[in-house]
């Protein structure tokens, strides 16, 4: 079992696997996001206070999802490549973050449309709104420290410690609607025991969030793949594999 | 089924398909940014080998 | 064997700090550059903004963060940055103390001449935005948290941007939105000491935030460090 395990240290191990799983990953994720919208936008009954505007939901609910889990990529696989030296992490965590960054700007420009026939307004300062603009900013900091230096692996280093220094502000975005009084709704699917939201308006939304993960793990293996180059430009394994 | 008309979306299209455009808009600037990301690496790679073998012949 | 590991841990944090408060002693125009930049910064917005007094005094409590937390920025560049040049930095790392003393006390040197140094002016700053002086406590009490607490983050962010050219420009990108929440409830505190409604729960949370930032912050800021100097 463990075997497995040390294989995904191996860039080349990698390499190949991220090869042959995005193409898959990206049809699951089409077929999923693709019900999800049909579902969503035709079949799904408009909701009785938001009427068809809540439908947003179906693309701002999963992009914030998202920005979230893919900072905490990042910050994992920073934090497994620091400790355990494992420089496969580093491409992890350099590859993720444009894809979380582009969610988390998906995630607030869905979310400001989507206030302005709620709320009112475009934009209001709340903690959620708040925390998760910062994580933007966060994301535009690691992926402004990275390339500053000369010695690429030390930048690596220094993205990585930045990214789980700013990993805090992940628990804050999401427990923000629970802590503070807040414009923005609270937690609509986590309540495992009763969930707030019909089936037939729950269905899509799960699908779509679904199929957003399969498009991020497919994005993510092919950017991987990259990275995992640059990093491993003049290696043995890297002739064969570029020939093919 | 949806009662507000599809294209309208209740009187809310101008934020719904916004939307969606958007949405739509970055799944396709991911894939496309991740596949120009992957090609230039190769090419990178594949002359970085090039100069390699050049310089030990 | 390095001399250095015979000396007591907090004899060394003494040692540190007493050159670092000595050596920006003696640059004494280093050290009142960003005190004068506080009070600049704190007159722009009543002038550019030509208000009366009532709309200042709702402003007051941004407008003195604002200024502080940029104030704090200026100086952060130099908490490493002057060591790790003439390679002092790398020396004292291979004292055998520890990097996490040095980085205490450098730290702690520089809260003592910016951040407490704001925190004593702030009554000066604080009546020229027609802040009252019933809020001035919780004003203070803030405003020493919140700084102690930029000058961890600060130094978190300048161990990683030692080496870079530039360093100063990406210090503030990674430092500043760290910086955000403690702008938020520093600034709530003093806005909610005036309009006279309890600060105790966001002075509170000040305190949390201080104090993980206290205690995580120098295994952060010497692992940066660590990176850097390697």
């Amino acid at each position: 079992m463990w075997t497995w395990f040390y294989r995904l240290a191996s860039p080349p191990f990698v390499y190949r696997v991220a090869a042959a799983a995005a193409p898959w990953l990206m049809a699951t994720a089409a077929a999923a996001i693709g019900y999800g919208v049909i579902d969503g936008l035709v079949f799904a009954p408009p909701d009785y206070q938001q009427g068809d505007a809540f439908r947003i939901i179906y693309v701002h609910a999963p992009a914030a999802w998202l920005s979230l889990f893919s900072y905490t990529t990042m910050a994992a696989a920073g934090a497994i490549a620091l400790i355990w030296r494992i420089k496969v992490g580093h491409a992890v965590a350099a590859a993720t973050a444009p894809i979380g960054a582009s969610f988390t700007l998906l995630a607030l420009v869905t979310g400001s449309l989507w206030g302005r026939p709620m709320w009112g307004t475009y934009w209001a300062w709340d903690p959620r709104l708040t925390s998760e603009l910062i994580l933007l900013f966060l994301y535009v900091g690691v992926m402004s420290l990275r390339p500053a230096f000369e010695d690429p692996a030390r930048g690596d280093r220094a993205a990585a410690l930045l990214a789980i220094v700013g990993v805090v502000n992940v628990p804050i975005i999401h427990y923000s609607v629970q802590w503070w009084n807040s414009l923005h709704q609270g937690p609509t699917v986590a309540k495992l025991a009763k969930p707030s939201m019909p089936g037939s308006m729950l269905w899509p939304l799960l699908s779509m969030l679904l199929g957003f993960m399969l498009f991020y793990g497919a994005v993510l293996c092919i950017r991987l793949r990259g990275e995992v180059l640059n990093r491993e430009r003049l290696s043995a394994w890297v002739r064969e594999a570029v020939k093919s | 089924m949806n009662s507000g008309g599809f294209w309208s979306m209740g009187g809310y299209a101008r934020f719904v398909w916004p939307c969606f455009g958007f949405a739509f808009a970055v799944l396709l600037w991911n894939l496309w940014s991740a596949r120009r990301f992957l090609a230039a690496a190769r090419r990178r790679t594949a002359r970085a080998l090039m100069m390699a073998a050049s310089q030990r012949s | 064997m390095s001399v250095g590991a015979g000396v007591g841990v907090w004899r060394a944090l003494g040692l540190v700090l007493e050159r670092e408060l000595l050596l920006s002693f003696r640059r004494p125009d280093q050290l009142l550059q960003p005190l004068v930049f506080f009070l600049i910064v704190t007159t722009l917005f009543p002038l550019g903004l030509s208000v009366q007094l009532s709309l200042l005094r709702d402003m007051a409590p941004g407008v003195l963060w604002v200024a502080a937390l940029l104030a704090s920025l200026l100086s952060l560049d130099s908490v490493f940055k002057s060591d790790a040049d003439d390679g002092t930095l790398e020396q004292l790392a291979l004292s055998g103390q520890g990097l996490v003393v040095i980085v205490v006390a450098k730290t702690l040197a520089h809260w003592l001449v910016s951040g407490a140094a704001l925190v004593l002016l702030s009554p000066l700053v604080g009546t020229a935005l027609a802040i009252p002086v019933s809020a001035f406590g919780t004003m203070l009490a803030s405003l020493a948290l919140g700084t102690l607490t930029l000058s961890w983050l600060g130094a978190i962010g300048a161990g990683l941007t030692v080496g870079v050219k530039r360093g100063n420009v990406i210090l503030s990108l990674i430092v500043l939105p760290l910086a955000m929440p403690l702008l938020i409830f520093g600034a709530g505190a003093t806005d909610r000491a005036i309009s006279g409604t309890s600060s105790s729960g966001a002075l509170y949370l000040l305190g949390a935030l201080c104090v993980l930032t206290c205690t995580l912050a120098p295994f952060a800021a010497s692992a940066a460090l660590r990176i850097t100097l390697e």
